[in-house]
């Protein structure tokens, strides 16, 4: 709170630290504005360092129509979407449970939650593979959604969030008669907006961007995530970069957008994370 | 243990909240308990056998750990994975404080500065691998010819052996250096201003103020900074996704990193079994460096009291 107040303070002065940071954040989005300017000038030029005398869109058009490239598109928007929406609700209902409610195991379910926060997906690719595979979910939207669900990092930070929720809401509305499930829906879930929407921004930008796991599960190509689409146009057209770059640019304006717009919550999320 | 504790938050068990709480948990500790614990698991256990690409399994007993012993490549990949992590983690740790030090205080436009420190955080993994790949290419890359100015612009950042490790450590400062940049702000936030004022009053000067004030009132948070960042260095996607696409383990294995060297093994050779015996490994390499992180920070925040 104290820094947003110190936000609104527009009085600062542009000292040598604040000339310092302008400098250092402008050589840090440096290379991206570079690829993206890139991205627009023609196929001969793409490697000149000097400003371009003429842009163009062919790189653009040609990923669009010669490669797939709107159902590498669609297929990460499905996934990141349905990932995105459903982990929030199987999360929000767990960790809701794990926080406010009595059951047998729970300490021990808790503990899983909590073994298996760092638990990085490279380390454990290979037998999740095998599982994967066993399920049958190889090569399916299955494959690509159903084990990017599973985040304990989600659960354990709502679970955090609603240890700190008053109970007497809930007194209140179980006096009302209102059932768990009702409670869920009519109570926790609007109380959890503001943790939800942080998390919905997380969520979405990390399956967005995942590659190792569609790169391992999907082998098809109408199943191709963005990601997995790029690295191969990459190996496919490696001497060609204008190309690569127009889909790099078009793989991360979602991502640039959904940061603008929930750059707030995201920030407020990762702050989290670790702290509080 | 837990029991006590909950007796002592809700004074009377609920009819029917037990039965309640389990359809609560049911799918997603289901969903955990397969697609999470159960490949960490697995990755413990199944270095015992041989797996072959078709789902062969065949009782191998303690031959894959035989194999990881002989294994020169295998060795070199654990030195590059150490190496990496020795570069990155103090590295990414001392700019993104500095940086964080440096933004902490409003100037016109602090918003806009931090916006664009993190900016890199956002973009895949795979697009920045792409991205320096297109910026570094040898003698045509707009960092070979600006450099050229300085007479570097025949270096070959990532077609050099001796290079190519701490060019890879380098872009992942770059990528990462905002978001730990955003957790020590949020540390820097929680230093009461008071100790500062007092400080001043005795007439310490900034440095001064840094290392009595500070340093120590940010312990926490430089922990969890550093356990992430060595997490993610040793075993995250850092040493994975950018090494697939950026540079693919060369030149000649100088950047094979522990987790792409498994990978290799499995799903380009078909050794699923030693792949996933070598995913064990890091499985409990992660395992002992969580557990001390929690044996660490016991009573603080990650504590369930």
């Amino acid at each position: 709170m104290s820094r947003e107040t110190a936000l609104r303070k527009p009085r600062a002065k542009i000292g040598p630290g604040a000339i310092v940071a302008y400098i250092l954040a402008l050589i840090t989005v440096a290379p991206l504005l570079w690829m993206a300017l890139s991205a627009f000038r023609p196929g001969a030029e793409v490697f000149s360092a000097s400003w371009p005398k003429h842009l163009t869109l062919d790189n653009f058009t040609f990923v669009l129509t010669e490669v797939p490239f709107f159902t590498y598109l669609g297929n990460s928007a499905l996934v990141s979407v349905v990932v995105t929406v459903v982990s929030l609700f199987l999360h929000t209902m767990c960790g809701y449970a794990l926080a406010r409610m009595r059951f047998r195991g729970r300490g021990l379910f808790f503990g899983m939650v909590v073994s298996t926060l760092f638990v990085s997906l490279p380390v454990i690719l290979v037998p999740l593979f095998m599982v994967t595979r066993a399920l049958g979910m190889v090569d399916t939207y299955f494959g690509l959604i159903v084990p990017a669900l599973f985040n304990a990092f989600g659960i354990f930070l709502l679970r955090q969030f609603y240890l700190n929720i008053p109970s007497e809401l809930e007194d209140a509305a179980r006096l009302d008669g209102c059932g768990y499930l009702r409670m869920y829906w009519h109570l926790i879930l609007p109380l959890s907006r503001p943790i939800m929407s942080s998390l919905a921004v997380l969520f979405f930008l990390a399956n967005w961007n995942s590659f190792v796991w569609p790169l391992t599960v999907a082998q098809s190509e109408n199943l191709r995530v963005v990601q997995v689409g790029i690295s191969s146009l990459s190996g496919q057209y490696g001497a060609d970069y204008q190309y690569i770059l127009a889909a790099s640019v078009l793989a991360a304006i979602p991502t640039v957008i959904v940061f603008i717009f929930g750059q707030r919550r995201l920030v407020d999320s990762l702050k989290t994370t670790g702290l509080k | 243990m837990s029991r006590t504790s909950l007796t002592r938050l809700v004074p009377r068990s609920r009819p029917g909240e037990s039965r309640a709480a389990f359809g609560f948990v049911a799918l997603d500790g289901l969903g955990l308990i397969v697609f999470v614990a159960l490949p960490a698991i697995l990755a413990l256990v199944i270095g015992l056998f041989n797996v072959d690409g078709f789902g062969k399994i065949e009782f191998a007993g303690l031959h894959n750990f035989q194999l990881m012993a002989g294994d020169k490549l295998l060795w070199k990949s654990l030195g590059i994975t150490t190496a990496f992590t020795a570069m990155f983690v103090p590295t990414a740790f001392v700019v993104s404080l500095c940086l964080a030090l440096l933004v902490r205080k409003p100037f016109p436009g602090v918003g806009l500065v931090r916006t664009a420190l993190f900016l890199p955080n956002v973009i895949s993994l795979v697009v920045i691998a792409v991205m320096w790949q297109f910026l570094l290419t040898d003698k045509v890359g707009v960092v070979p010819e600006m450099l050229g100015g300085v007479g570097l612009g025949d270096v070959s950042w990532l077609g050099d052996p001796a290079l190519a490790l701490p060019t890879l450590a380098f872009v992942c400062v770059w990528f990462l250096m905002g978001y730990q940049m955003l957790i020590f702000l949020a540390g820097l936030q929680d230093i009461p201003g008071e100790l500062y004022d007092a400080a001043t009053v005795d007439g310490a000067n900034a440095w001064q103020r840094f290392w009595g004030v500070t340093w120590p009132s940010l312990r926490p948070t430089s922990f969890f900074v550093l356990i992430t960042s060595l997490v993610n260095a040793l075993a995250g996607s850092l040493g994975f996704d950018l090494v697939m696409v950026l540079t693919k383990g060369g030149p000649a294995n100088s950047t094979s990193t522990v987790v792409f060297y498994a990978y290799q093994q499995a799903f380009l050779y078909g050794r699923f079994g030693y792949a996933a015996a070598i995913c064990g490994l890091m499985v409990a390499i992660s395992i002992v460096i969580t557990g001390a992180l929690f044996a660490l920070t016991r009573g603080g925040r990650f504590d369930e009291s």
